[in-house]
């Protein structure tokens, strides 16, 4: 599968990502699915510095995510598709069938949210949100960088793995 | 060493407890510890550090170090510098490059730079005697 891992990263392209997972991967592109990113030169430009030059970075809202999203699975290079939050990664699911796994990268502190893991925070919102994606059949599991545990979803909400 | 009141405050921020290690070995090598206040990106989202960055920036600060050029510290620190024009940020931070800055005259654009080209200068790469064959 050309596209080797979604995943949610509210820190969108950084280290983890282009590094901790570029490297072992051998991430050629990313894909970020973001409406305020792909619709600011700006704030591209800031995120083109974090990327290498033997990776290339797609800039794309939810809709072209959609509508594209057959062309970067087909593409023979492995890649990474990245959003900032939970809804936009649903969203993506709910439109794209072939979307079955989901990687929780990073989703930190903010008012209203309770840490699960040392990585992971969420609203009770955000947590219905993720059971009903997994109602659909999507699978998924929070890992920050590949070397660390992999914890299924049922666990993170039970909170039996702060860590 | 330039004395601490005419010297604009300087933050350092990094991943994790990079910042509070670097800026210990600066005070451990100085004997001062009023030259750099730390931040760390730990439990944070990239607008958590702009916000924090924020408010260091209007607490005085004008000169941020941030470790990995790419990494999620300097999206942060760039995000905050957008609308705080005469704040610098200096990235690849390294223990040179703040004794440098921390030594330097109170001037800070050409501090910086010169603390930059002290850290890229610091880097070598030394080699034991080659063994006989």
């Amino acid at each position: 599968m050309p596209i080797e891992l979604h995943r949610i990263d509210d820190r969108l392209i950084h280290g983890q990502v282009v590094v901790g997972w570029g490297q072992p991967l051998e991430l050629r592109f990313l894909v970020l699915v973001d409406d305020e990113v792909a619709s600011s030169e700006w704030e591209q430009e800031l995120y083109r510095m974090g990327v290498p030059p033997d990776m290339r970075v797609e800039f794309v809202s939810v809709a072209e995510a959609i509508a594209k999203y057959s062309s970067f699975a087909a593409d023979p290079k492995p890649g990474m598709l990245l959003t900032g939050d939970i809804d936009t990664m649903a969203r993506l699911c709910a439109a794209i069938p072939a979307l079955r796994r989901v990687n929780l990268g990073g989703v930190h502190h903010r008012a209203g949210r309770a840490q699960k893991l040392r990585y992971i925070f969420l609203t009770s919102a955000e947590e219905d949100e993720l059971r009903a994606m997994a109602g659909r059949g999507v699978e998924i599991s929070a890992q920050d960088v590949p070397a660390a545990r992999v914890i299924p979803l049922n666990a993170i909400l039970e909170g039996e793995a702060i860590a | 060493m330039s004395e601490g009141p005419n010297r604009p405050p300087a933050l350092v921020i990094g991943h994790r407890d990079f910042a509070a290690g670097i800026v210990s070995a600066v005070t451990a090598i100085t004997g001062r510890d009023d030259l750099f206040r730390t931040a760390s990106n730990d439990g944070l989202d990239t607008r958590g550090m702009e916000a924090l960055l924020r408010e260091a920036i209007a607490d005085g600060v004008t000169m941020i170090f941030s470790d990995l050029p790419a990494g999620s510290t300097t999206m942060a620190a760039r995000r905050a510098q957008r609308d705080h024009p005469t704040v610098i940020v200096v990235t690849g931070v390294s223990l040179p490059l703040l004794l440098d800055y921390a030594f330097a005259a109170p001037d800070a654009v050409h501090a910086a730079d010169a603390a930059v080209e002290k850290g890229r200068a610091a880097m070598t790469v030394a080699r034991g005697p080659r063994s006989a064959d």
